[in-house]
């Protein structure tokens, strides 16, 4: 998957929405975008795994992105949808808001994140494409699935 | 055929495959170091196994052979289009007499010395140039690759052209018959005749090796990719729940066609299944093979003299085990001849022969393997393993004064411990055992340990078959399914209405159920999990599945028990790896995803009494120096004649009440027959002084006998006791005292003063042989 080439200094992005922000990760690094799968909770998980989904018989770890980047949670009987990336450690799913297009971008139009984010979001997000419209934020997935930042708290009893 | 000679064609004929290989990748790149070095080791060792198996005819050519190639490999030449064929001729040449080996067990009358005779002329060409070589010698090359049989006429096709020197012609001639099947290949041509004049049918036809026959031997076996295997193995894992899957339609369906079908495939499936994990399998004699070869070395630098006997070898296991085993049952084999068997004169001055013997033995039993390793050494020192684990801080001195022998030796499992003993490199067992119990815990296997001053240390591994795919218990708790491994399962309990809340008793919030009047930790898996299931007050009945984690039983408190099912286990993603508490995961007949739980993670983390004592141990020892305070769980009983007796609940397999009348003689041992086996009896009040026979008090008045059942090493003992008092949970400050034999000191125990009876010695007095693995002849006698 890594033998796309490029003529020009662009790049691709599968993109999604997230809490109203515009995210995006390297498209090479998506297996697949899937609706909404019924999940098998883990007990006593880190917060941010949603659960185990059934992906054509591999068991994938879903994550919920909105909780791995502290936002509020998605209000009651949203769906989210299943973003699978390939990961260092494996296929992982990412769990979203709503699926965008895929974008090519020139690199120019590229900048590292603001010093003012901070907390997870500063860790996470590699840096910015100024879009027109919009801003679009990208995610490193690496860190994103390691769960090494703030994943220490396992779930509280009674969620 | 002779089996070695077998292995020897097997083994000669991929490496011929790969010489065929190599060769041509050499004339590309000439001085490719790997790749002529591959090829000379190849040559190498087709040489010396015709030399051993005595095919002198091979063996010559492939020496003729492998001093061409040294040569090549040193440097001294390099690599020529006529080099090159020669290598490739004697190549066919070592094929052709491997071919008549294979049928008449002999490699053939084929005369080669027009080949050998081109081959030394060759070596002896060393300092020459390439180009510099007489001009006959082509012809002569493609004279000799005009010997080779039909298949491998398109490698001499590509290698020719570029053997000859640009001015000679090919004649198409030669090409052409090489092409042609079997019966019109020819014998070798004359040396030195012109290429153009020997069409093939004017020479002798000889009945060669046909293709298929030349291959017979290669295509009984066929090595295939690890990772094929794996993947094979997943697949059948996938079909195996998809088998599952169609399974649970038929049971909504009356289509009997369906049915039909359905079964069949459930039962191909079952028959796939096990015909790939036997591919998988493998002899544990390949893990051991290297073992003697340790012992050898490890006891001449000891300057000791070890035998060693294997028994079980062709015992099979799954690939991924017998890797994980390997460093274990090294590290373990290098313990008994290190610290375990004794110098020569040490032996023979305690009166064994001078020779230690170390035996391992591997059996199936009940679905696990079992591997025994027995030494005849010293044995564990108990009290100095107390001692280096008290200097260590392991654990504190009441438990050491309380501890059996039999967890003294364990102590050796402990992690600190080993690393003591490592730093202050005294002799004694445990070097490094920490790492041999915990790699063998990964694999969901357990380790005992069974020591004898004096006589020997034998350790017992008990592992599993197979990790892939497992025999499972599926629960229900808080709405999600559950899969229990089966290995750990004992029993299941259910308990209804009334019975439920009667029968289940709280010791100080911990919950308690009578197990046949023995009492079983309860562990509330909702409660564990943080799951919200329905609290244990309105469930019309409770569900108990009884678990053993590493060898203590405990009750675990399930909403609903489901099924048993065939499980593909499926590891958990690293984010979830720190959860302890669960094994993997694997998906359901209907798609879903169940998670399987990790008995002994969940022992651990619910605290169940009775867990692994090593393990509590461990946490007793962070605690030990903070408070000095250890609690224990004690069976209060009256041995006779109102004495107050106690003995550590974890002793204590079962407490069963037997008939009088159900007592039978072995001998003059009192037994039972229990649960299949015969139980001896023992009296305690006729092992303990202090108390005083009181035969008649029991035989006349008593028509029931209570018995505690005592269990170590498999085997069971019953103590009789007049009554049984209580359970209490209490932190006892144990007063030593000499008093007498079979008991192992005082303490206060709820506010009176109680005898703590020391069962081993008592066991050991009544039956000497308990502790030694003898057979039942000997117990008898």
């Amino acid at each position: 998957m890594t033998n796309h080439t490029r003529m020009t200094d662009s790049k691709q992005f599968a993109t999604f929405f997230l809490n109203g922000l515009f995210f995006g990760v390297e498209v090479f690094k998506v297996q697949e975008v899937i609706r909404y799968q019924e999940m098998t909770r883990v007990p006593l998980a880190p917060r941010m795994i949603e659960g185990l989904i059934n992906l054509r018989g591999q068991i994938v770890t879903a994550i919920d992105l909105r909780r791995r980047l502290e936002m509020p949670p998605r209000a009651a009987g949203e769906l989210p949808m299943n973003v699978v990336v390939r990961s260092d450690d494996g296929v992982v799913s990412l769990l979203v808001d709503e699926i965008g297009d895929v974008v090519e971008v020139e690199d120019d139009i590229y900048e590292r994140p603001p010093e003012t984010l901070n907390g997870v979001a500063r860790e996470l997000i590699r840096g910015v494409y100024k879009l027109k419209e919009r801003l679009l934020l990208i995610l490193d997935t690496e860190k994103t699935v390691g769960l090494q930042a703030s994943a220490a708290q396992p779930q509280k009893a009674g969620n | 055929m002779d089996e070695i000679v077998k292995e020897f064609l097997i083994e000669s004929y991929e490496n011929l495959d790969c010489l065929n290989r190599d060769l041509v990748a050499l004339e590309k790149d000439p001085h490719a170091k790997e790749t002529l070095a591959s090829i000379f080791r190849t040559i190498h060792t087709i040489k010396g196994g015709s030399g051993f198996l005595g095919f002198g005819k091979l063996e010559a050519v492939a020496h003729v052979g492998e001093n061409l190639l040294s040569k090549l490999r040193d440097g001294i030449i390099t690599i020529n289009p006529e080099l090159a064929s020669a290598l490739l001729a004697t190549v066919d040449a070592v094929r052709f007499m491997l071919g008549q080996i294979e049928i008449t067990g002999q490699p053939g009358n084929r005369d080669f010395s027009s080949l050998i005779e081109l081959l030394a002329r060759l070596n002896d060409a060393k300092s020459t140039e390439a180009g510099s070589i007489p001009s006959p010698a082509p012809s002569q090359a493609v004279a000799v690759t005009a010997t080779i049989s039909p298949d491998q006429a398109p490698a001499v096709v590509t290698a020719s052209p570029v053997t000859l020197p640009p001015t000679m012609k090919l004649p198409a001639a030669i090409v052409e018959p090489m092409a042609r099947p079997a019966a019109t290949v020819s014998v070798p041509l004359p040396p030195g005749a012109p290429a153009s004049s020997s069409p093939p049918e004017s020479a002798p036809t000889v009945h060669e090796p046909t293709e298929s026959r030349a291959s017979a031997v290669t295509d009984s076996t066929i090595r295939v990719d690890v990772a094929l295997l794996d993947k094979l193995m997943t697949l059948v894992g996938e079909l195996v729940l998809a088998r599952n899957q169609v399974l649970q339609f038929t049971t909504q369906r009356v289509d009997s066609a369906f049915l039909a079908t359905s079964q069949r495939l459930n039962l191909i499936t079952t028959e796939l299944q096990g015909s790939i994990m036997k591919t998988r399998m493998q002899p544990i004699g390949n893990v051991w093979g290297r073992l003697p070869r340790v012992v050898r070395d490890l006891a001449t630098a000891c300057g000791k003299q070890v035998r060693i006997e294997m028994e079980g070898k062709e015992t099979e296991l799954d690939k991924t085990i017998i890797e994980a085993i390997k460093d274990p049952l090294t590290h373990i084999v290098r313990n008994s001849v290190d610290h375990g068997i004794e110098t020569p004169d040490v032996r023979s001055a305690r009166g064994k022969p001078e020779e230690g013997c170390l035996k391992m033995r591997a059996y199936h039993e009940g679905g696990q393997v079992n591997i025994e390793i027995n030494d005849d050494g010293g044995g564990i020192d108990c009290e100095r393993v107390k001692q280096k684990a008290l200097q260590g801080g392991l654990i504190t001195r009441e438990q050491a004064s309380r501890m059996s022998d039999h967890e003294a030796s364990r102590l050796i499992f402990l992690p600190g411990f080993s690393t003591a003993e490592k730093v202050t490199n005294i002799s004694g067992r445990g070097v490094g055992m920490d790492v041999v119990k915990t790699n063998i815990d990964k694999i969901g296997g357990t380790v005992d340990l069974q020591s004898q001053p004096g006589k020997g240390t034998t350790l017992k591994i008990k592992i599993p078959l197979t990790l892939a795919i497992i025999p499972a218990l599926i629960v229900t708790s808080g709405g999600d399914r559950f899969a229990i491994p089966q290995i750990s399962l004992m029993e299941l309990v259910r308990l209804e209405g009334e019975q439920a809340r009667q029968q289940i008793e709280f010791i100080h919030g911990a919950a308690v159920y009578r197990l046949r009047g023995q009492l079983l930790p309860l562990a509330y898996l909702n409660r564990e999990l943080n799951i919200n299931g329905k609290s244990e007050s309105e469930l019309a009945m409770v569900s108990i599945v009884v678990l053993q984690a590493d060898g203590h039983p405990f009750g675990l408190v399930v909403d609903e028990i489901n099924d048993t099912e065939e499980i593909v286990v499926k590891p958990l993603s690293k984010q979830l790896k720190s959860v302890a508490s669960f094994a993997g995961a694997t998906i359901m007949g209907d798609g879903r995803v169940a998670l399987i739980l990790d008995v002994l993670g969940l022992a651990q983390r619910a605290r169940v009494v009775t867990e692994a004592r090593d393990r509590t141990l461990l946490e007793n020892a962070a605690q030990a120096r903070k408070t000095n305070d250890a609690r224990q769980t004690l069976l209060l009983f009256d041995a006779g004649q109102g004495s107050r007796m106690a003995i550590p609940l974890s002793m204590v397999a079962r407490l069963e009440v037997f008939p009088r009348s159900s007592v039978e003689y072995s001998g003059t041992q009192e037994v039972v027959r229990y649960r299949g086996q015969i139980l001896p009896l023992i009296h305690v009040s006729k092992y303990v002084p202090a108390v005083g026979v009181s035969e008649t008090s029991y035989d006349e008045e008593q028509s029931m006998q209570v018995v505690v059942v005592y269990a170590e090493q498999g085997r069971s003992v019953g103590l009789v006791v007049e009554s049984i008092h209580d359970i209490v949970d209490e932190t006892i400050t144990v007063q030593r005292h000499a008093r007498a034999n079979g008991i192992f000191g005082s303490a206060v125990i709820q506010d009176r003063v109680t005898d703590l009876l020391d069962v081993q010695t008592i066991i050991r007095a009544a039956d000497p042989s308990f502790y030694c693995g003898v057979s039942t002849t000997q117990l008898a006698a």
